[in-house]
This record gives structure tokens, sequence and C-alpha cells, in this order.
């Protein structure tokens, strides 16, 4: 009986063992061969991640593993693509970066695998272990990518920034899920929301989601736990921002949606005024301090606050539309991100890389494809038609609409006009100031990941929009 | 033949050529002419093709017609392409107006011409897409998507306060937007659907109705642009080169008025009763205030930017008197005004190329040097005014007639815009055309060329034409617009009667 179980549930939670798996062989590919050794180390573990996705989608049956601890509906699967996705862009955007900058350290892919597998494991997780083992996984791994720049003051003050917050949201975290424990005697989301449906909510039970809700506003960085993002997008090596900014984020926030809504959806009423409370903060703060910045990865960082704010209004009313929409936001975002780091990547001078707006002055006459796309990446940021973010922010907006969030969606349109605000900045430096000294050619791959991602933003996702549409739909049933 | 998708194909020909112009690739002379060229055949074949929809218009329909519909993202979200009697006509507007844009902007326009026309043949396609879209989420891609280009035509080709004047025109359009898209939303789940024939035939819910009137009215009264929301326009136009001048008044101006006829009147029937009189109040002071402030302006472009203003309050007063001659009006004016002051914007792009620039005191006896731009800018400025036999005088005079069998007063009011755009005009045209040639620049100013000839001279004819004669465009429209008013007073009068039964 035993060992049936248990090869059952390996063979669902295969992919996550194939991460593991490979991140530890290439540690020890690593740790024998040096320094030299990176450049096989990433290819590798690009290797292992497409792998790993392949048998996701193509072999792995769907089903509950481990006596309910891990779970893989259609929900897990695709926001698992979906962060498998962004961690291989990462990595792959790095290459030129380890080259250039001598950043030769093996150890930051391997640390992205570990990191991706404990986020698989955060995207599955069923009951409260599980979300804290995946949580604590990817964080661990992530505050070290954050420092791997030893000899660089910023990104160790990036790394000591990012882990003491991020410890004492943990803490909070932890402390909210042993709230929860006892005020309703389980910790899997689906015995949670039984006994919560049953008995109603208490005191001591909101209190218990609100800390767990603190500790996960925490790491998708709404405000008003954000203060690490600006710094630690800043002072980290750009090629870990651009992890940081996507895979993780979507990770947390497929957490979130299973928490709220698969663990607490008898008590809807009672955390939805926390998530309208910080959605609005995020998008109406993300907005306004975004436009005094003057540095294109903290202008990044601002940027991303808002849109977690914007993701949440689909989380807010607790509804199939909903859910479907922050799917949908989260995978567009993590086009739209990866589509922008291809660029901020991109931006080298003969004498090293500037992450200055004003760089970019006149880019649209020394390199008109970087200026295209990255101007398309912007407006579709803003969420103007006919791009892709539009698609995005029209779901969630029309979920909140639908449940009668009127303050929620009125608010937020009007932030996103502020956003517009500075998104546009960058284009009228693109289009309209005079040209600066010119950037050196892009890299080869990191050209393929602005192209992708510049088509599926304009135009292609109206051709691919139907079938995502349709999958993020079939996902977002799974908890209704 | 009948099946051909004959909306799209007008819509995203013009894509057809921006993508050609993506692959010229260098950047000489003679690259520059292809460019241009390029430009001028896409816009030229596509105003062809478009004839195409008025030959095969059957007016005696009042509803949409050469109908595409297909499935989009989730079935919530359709292409649904159609016209009727009320968008034909703009739809032709553009495609007519975009070749003599390309034309006008062959000398102009110097530097950075691969990407001027590029912006200009999405524009196209973006603004013809929102006449034909049947669907309101397609009609809000299409609205919005139409500023990226705009932006870029004023930021880029502009002149000195080109930035601010891009910035002011973006965020003062989209924020006015952003509340539509929320009563898109509001609507879609009221009713179902976002596809606009049946919305025209949903009934909203009264209370409902108010709110999402105003998220309309935010939208297009900035659009429009109405007093108090207009200061964008004089600032967009005095920096946009010719060629954009010519499209934002021409063109995005009529958008606002497409929009209270195709979303406010009809579906919004009680909230539109409600409304009228502030819509009334504000096209009066519209008309008045910004024809006195015209008459006051020392640079041509920001004087004829007031003027549009004036001549658009005109239109929104005839839109909501909401009677056959105050729509067929508005209408007619709109499209009038698309003709007449497209044409001025050419005429002082005309000597905006030769003297670089726009100041009233700056010229003056230019009749002795320039004698066919002096009689071509007479005819224009005539029509500006309202002269009868000028386009410009029937749809000023029906949409008045319209208004007076409504309410008086505005009426009177109104009437003394005619008066005073009289003063602006004829003042405008004593300062430049008129009077002794004393300026030492202007000594050698030479009279029109052949290709801006070939820009004025069918503006000419069109507008005579349809002065003297206005009924092809009558024909077109006045099917729709009888079911229009006719389901607009249906609807008042359902819920009078509604109310006096609730009384009972």
């Amino acid at each position: 009986m035993m060992p049936d179980m248990l090869t059952s549930s390996l063979s669902i939670a295969a992919p996550e063992l194939i991460l593991s798996v490979g991140a530890m062989i290439l540690l020890m590919i690593g740790v024998f061969m040096g320094e030299k050794s990176s450049q096989t180390v990433t290819g590798l573990s690009v290797a292992v991640i497409i792998i790993a996705a392949l048998w996701l989608i193509l072999i792995t049956p769907l089903g509950i593993a481990f006596g309910g601890s891990f779970v893989l509906d259609p929900f897990a699967r695709f926001m698992k693509i979906l962060v498998l996705v962004g961690s291989a862009a990462a990595v792959v955007m790095s290459v030129g970066f380890a080259e250039s900058e001598r950043f030769n350290r093996f150890e930051f892919p391997v640390l992205v695998l570990l990191s991706t597998a404990g986020m698989m494991m955060m995207v599955s997780a069923g009951d409260m272990i599980a979300l804290y083992l995946g949580l604590e996984l990817q964080s661990l791994a992530i505050y070290v990518l954050a420092a791997i720049n030893r000899d660089s003051v910023r990104s160790t003050e990036a790394g000591l920034k990012y882990f003491v917050l991020g410890a004492l949201s943990s803490g909070m975290l932890l402390y909210g899920a042993s709230m929860v424990y006892g005020f309703t005697g389980h910790i899997a989301f689906t015995e949670i929301a039984r006994v919560a449906a049953e008995s109603g909510s208490s005191l001591g039970l909101v209190v218990g989601i609100v800390f767990v809700l603190a500790g996960l506003a925490f790491k998708i960085s709404a405000v008003p736990f954000h203060m690490w993002t600006p710094d630690v997008y800043e002072g980290a090596p750009t090629p870990i921002t651009a992890f940081l900014a996507g895979a993780p984020k979507v990770a947390a926030m497929a957490l979130l949606t299973r928490f709220t809504v698969q663990g607490f959806e008898p008590l809807s009423d009672q955390w939805q005024q926390v998530i309208v409370f910080i959605s609005i903060a995020s998008m109406v703060f993300g907005a306004f301090a975004a436009i005094g910045q003057h540095n294109i990865k903290r202008l990044m960082a601002y940027s991303s606050i808002a849109h977690m704010g914007y993701a949440l209004v689909g989380l807010a009313p607790a509804s199939v539309e909903g859910v479907r929409g922050v799917i949908l936001y989260m995978t567009i975002y993590l086009v739209m991100t990866l589509g922008t780091f291809a660029v901020i990547l991109a931006m080298r001078r003969r004498d090293g890389m500037v992450e200055e707006i004003d760089d970019l002055a006149g880019l649209s006459q020394t390199n008109p494809v970087m200026a295209v796309f990255l101007s398309v990446m912007m407006l579709s940021l803003a969420g103007l038609p006919p791009l892709a973010g539009f698609i995005a922010k029209y779901f969630v907006f029309m979920a909140a609409v639908q449940a009668g969030l009127w303050p929620l969606a009125i608010i937020g349109v009007l932030a996103s006009v502020v956003g517009l605000y500075y998104y546009l900045r960058l284009v009228k430096v693109m289009w309209f100031d005079e040209p600066a000294e010119a950037f050196v050619p892009m890299a080869i791959e990191l050209r393929a990941v602005l192209w992708v991602t510049g088509l599926i933003v304009f135009p292609l996702y109206i051709f691919v929009g139907g079938p995502v549409f349709a999958a993020a739909e079939a996902a977002a049933k799974t908890f209704f | 033949m009948t099946d051909w998708p004959i909306l799209s194909t007008v819509t995203f020909l013009p894509l057809v050529g921006a993508l050609l112009i993506l692959f010229i690739k260098d950047d000489n002379e003679l690259a520059r002419r292809n460019v241009r060229n390029v430009a001028l055949l896409t816009t030229v074949f596509t105003f062809i093709v478009s004839l195409w929809v008025w030959i095969d218009f059957d007016a005696s329909d009042p509803g949409f017609q050469m109908v595409e519909r297909s499935e989009w993202i989730g079935g919530s979200i359709t292409y649904h392409m159609g016209v009727d009697g009320i968008s034909m006509l703009f739809v032709i507007l553009t495609t007519f107006l975009m070749p003599l844009c390309i034309l006008a902007s062959f000398e102009s326009v110097k530097m950075r011409v691969k990407d001027y026309m590029i912006a200009f043949l999405v524009l196209e396609t973006l603004v013809v897409g929102v006449f034909c879209s049947l669907d309101l989420v397609l009609f809000y891609i299409f609205f919005e998507g139409g500023l990226i280009p705009m932006f870029l035509i004023i930021g880029v080709w502009g002149g000195k306060r080109r930035i601010y004047a891009s910035y002011k025109f973006f965020l003062y359009t989209f924020l006015g937007s952003v509340l539509m898209l929320i009563a898109i939303m509001a609507m879609y789940w009221n009713a179902g659907t976002t596809s606009i024939p049946d919305l025209l035939q949903h009934p909203f819910p009264a209370g409902m109705q108010t709110w999402l009137w105003l998220a309309f009215f935010a939208s297009f009264a900035v659009k429009m642009p109405m007093w108090p929301v207009h200061t964008w326009l004089p600032d967009a136009h005095v920096e946009a080169p010719t060629a954009g001048s010519v499209i934002l008044a021409g063109i995005l101006l009529k958008l606002g008025g497409y929009g209270f006829l195709r979303f406010s009147l009809p579906m919004f029937p009680l909230a539109s009763a409600d409304f009228a009189p502030f819509v009334f109040t504000l096209s009066v002071v519209a008309i008045i205030y910004t024809s006195l402030v015209a008459l006051m302006q020392e640079d041509i472009k920001k004087l004829i930017a007031y003027s549009s203003v004036a001549h658009m309050g005109f239109v929104t007063m005839g839109i909501f008197a909401a009677n056959e001659q105050g729509v067929q009006g508005a209408i007619f004016q709109m499209l009038s005004h698309g003709l007449v002051s497209g044409a001025l914007f050419l005429c002082v792009g005309v000597v905006y190329d030769r003297m670089h620039t726009r100041e009233i005191a700056a010229y003056g006896g230019l009749v002795n040097r320039m004698p066919h731009y002096a009689a071509v800018m007479l005819i224009f400025t005539m029509a500006n005014v309202g002269l009868p036999g000028t386009s410009g005088f029937v749809g000023e005079f029906l949409t008045l007639l319209g208004v007076f069998q409504v309410n008086s007063w505005v009426a009177i009011f109104a009437t003394t815009g005619v008066i005073l755009s009289a003063g602006y005009a004829l003042w405008l045209y004593r300062r430049v055309i008129f009077g002794a040639l004393e300026k030492e620049s202007l000594r050698s100013i030479l009279d029109l060329s052949g290709r801006e000839k070939l820009l004025l001279y069918p503006l000419i004819v069109l507008v005579i034409f349809f002065g003297v004669y206005p009924m092809p465009v009558f024909d077109v429209t006045a099917a729709s617009v009888e079911s229009l008013v006719n389901g607009y007073t249906a609807a008042l009068d359902a819920a009078a009667s509604g109310g006096v039964a609730a009384l009972h």
C-alpha cells in the first residue's frame, strides 16, 4: 500500500524532482570543474528546466500527492509553466552579461534551479507546511542570488536587506499559520475551507489570515510591504533582477490565490477588505513613486509594485472571472517583464553597463528595433490598447466591476493614467530626445528573448490569445 | 464579391503599406522618395477601395451592413465590423483626407520620413477601425490605440513646445477614456454582451444610464472637445505638423461626435434627455466663448483651433436636440468641418512652409504676390463662416433649426456664434491677405505650387458641391438617423408612460 502511494506521488512531483536532482548534479559539476564551468552549467540548467517543463506538460498526471500536501491541478500546471518559462528566460539572458561583466559564477544557474523548485512547490502547496517549505526554499536561494556579487557594496546591501525583511515576513507568516491551525485544527487548505464554512469566522482566525496575507504580500512586494523592492532591484546584478521580477512574483501570486480562494473562500468578505486595501495602495503608490525615478531598474521596481496591485484587483472578487483575470495578468506581466529586461540588459556602451533612463535618449535613431520593442513594452505595461497589457487589465477590472467593487475599479483606472505618465517618459526619451552615444550591438540571446516577447505583446497575442484564455479559464475553474 | 470582407480590407490595407515601408532599409534621398510614394499609393488605393463601400451601401437599410463577425478572445470580445448610415461617410472622409495628408507632408517633412509615414498609416487603420467596429471593446481598442501614433506625430515632428503638447494631448484623452472603459465593463455585465447592435436593443435601467452616460461623456467631451475640457486642442494643433493638424481637426475630433451618436443618444436615451440642457449650456458657452477667444489669437493655427471648438459646439447641440434636423445637421457639420478645417490647416501649412512662422503679424498683403492662394483661402474662410452656398452653411443651419424646435433660447444664443465666426475669420483674412505688402521678407514669396493646387482644389470642389447640393450625404444618413431618432423618442415615451403607470 505504502509503496503504491509513494510511486504515484513521485510521478506527480516528477518535474520538481528533475529540477532538484539536476541542481545537485550541476552543483557537483561546478564544484569539480571550477569557475570555468559556468557556461556549461548555464547551458545545462536551461536544458534541465526545459526537460522539467516538457515532463510537466506531456507526462505528469494531475492529482494529489503526499497525502494532500502537494496538489497538481490545472491551475498549478498553468502557473508552473509560467514559472519555468520565467526562470529559463532569466538564465538565458544572463549569458552575455556573464561574459562581458566577468560574472562567471556557476552558482547562479544552480541557485535559480533550486529557487525554481521552491516556486513549483509553492504553486502546488496543498497545506500550510508545504506552503512554508516552498516559500523558504525559493527565498533562501534568492537571498543568496541578490548578494552574489559579493565585492559590490550595493549587491551585498541588497541581499542583506532582502534577507532581514524576508525573515521578518516569514516570521509573520508562520505566526499567522499557527493561528489558523489553532482555530481550525487543520493545515490542509481544503479542510480549512470546510471548517471555515461550517463554523464561520472568529477573531483568532481573522488575525491568522491577516498575518499570512502580510507575509505573502511581502513576497509579491505589495504596499505596505514593498520597501525592499527598489533597493534590491537596483542593487542586485541585472540578470538577477530580471529573474526576481518574473518567476517569483508569479509563484507568490499563485500561492496567494490558492491560499485565499481555496483555503478561505467561505470567509471571502473578511479577507477581501485586506486585498482591496493592499491593491489600491500598491497601484497608487507604485504609480506616484515611479514618477521621480531616474534609474530604470528602480523604475521597474515601482512599476512591478503597481502591477501586483492590478493583479490583486482580480483576486479581490474571489470569483472564477477574477482568478481567470489574475492568471492572464500574470502571464502577460511575465512576458512584458522579460521583454523589458532584455532591453535593460542590452543597455551597454563600450565602457560598461548603464542603467539611467537618460541613457536611452534618441534610441529610436541609434537602434530602432530596440526602441520600437521597448516602446511597445512600456505602452503595454501602461495598459494601452491594442497591446497585450490592455487585455490583462481589461479582464481583472471586468471581474472587479462584476463584483461591484467600484472604488477599486475606479481608483485602479485612474492610477493607470498616472502610470501612463512615467511610461510615456521612456517613450519620450527614446523618440523625442537627441541621440546619445549608441549601445553596443545586442547579444543574440537577448535579441531572441526580445523578439519573442515583443511579438507576443503585439500582435501575436491576437492569435494565441484564444487558447491561452481557454486554458486560463479551465485553470481558474479548479477552485470553483 | 458579396462575401469579401470589404471593411477589414479598408481597415487593414494601410498596415500593409506600413509593412512595405518597414522593409525599405536605406536612408538616402531615393529611399525617402520611395517611402513617400509607397505611402501615397497605399492611401490612394485605400480610398479607391473604400469607395466600394459607398457604392455597395444600401441607403434604404437603417441597420448595419457589410457585417463581419468572428470569435476572438474567449467569446467575450468579438471581432465584429459593420457600417450604417451614420458611420459610413466618416470612413470615406478618413480615407479621403489621408492621401492629402501624405501629399501635404512631401516637402515639409524631411527628417525621419519612414517613421512619419508609418505613423500615419497606422493611424489610418486605427481611425477607420473605430468607425467600423461593432463591438464595444473593439471600438475602445481602436479608439485608444489611435493616441499612440498621434502622440508620436506631435512629439517627434512638432514645433517648439511639442513635448508639452503631446503629453497634454495623450493624458487628457486617456484620462477621459478610462472611465468609459469601466462603463463598458458595467454594460457587459448588465447586458451580457459587448456587441453594439445588441446593446442598441438593450434597455439599461434608468439609474444606471445616468452613470454610464457620464462615463461616456467624459471620454467623448474631451475628444470632441467641449468647453471646458478643450484646452489640449489649441496646444496640440499649434505644435503638430501640418498634416497632423489636418488629421486632428478633420478626423480625430469627429470621434467624439460619432461616439455621442453611436452610444450616448441611442443607448442611454433617458439620461441623454436629462442631460440635454447641460450639453446645450456647454455648447452655447463653447460657441460664444471660444469664438471670442479666437478673435484675440495671434497665431493662425491657434485661431483655427479655437474656431474648431466653436464649430464642434454646433455639433453637440445638434446631436442632443435629438430630432432629425439636429442629428442630420450634426453629421453634416462634422463632415463639412472635416473638409473645411482640414483645408484651412493646409492653407496655413502653405505659408508656414515658406515663412516658418504662424504669427498673424508676420503676414499681410499676400494677395499681391499670391493671388491663387488668396482665392483659395477666401473660399475656405467663407465656408468656415458658414456662408450659404458652402458646405459650412448647411450643417450650421440644420443644427440651429433642430435646436430651435427644442429650445429657442439656445438657438438664439448659438446664432450669435455665426456672427462672431464671421468676425474672427474675416479679420484674420484681412490681416493676412489684404493690405499693402510691406514686409520685406514677403517680397519674394511664391504662389501655390502644382502639388499644393492638387491638394486644395479637390477640397474646393467638394465644399461648394456639398454646399449647393447636400443630398448625397442626406440620402445615406436619412434612414439610420430616422431610426435613431424614432428609437430615442420611443424610449422616452415608454419611460413616461411607465412612470405614469407607476403613479397609478
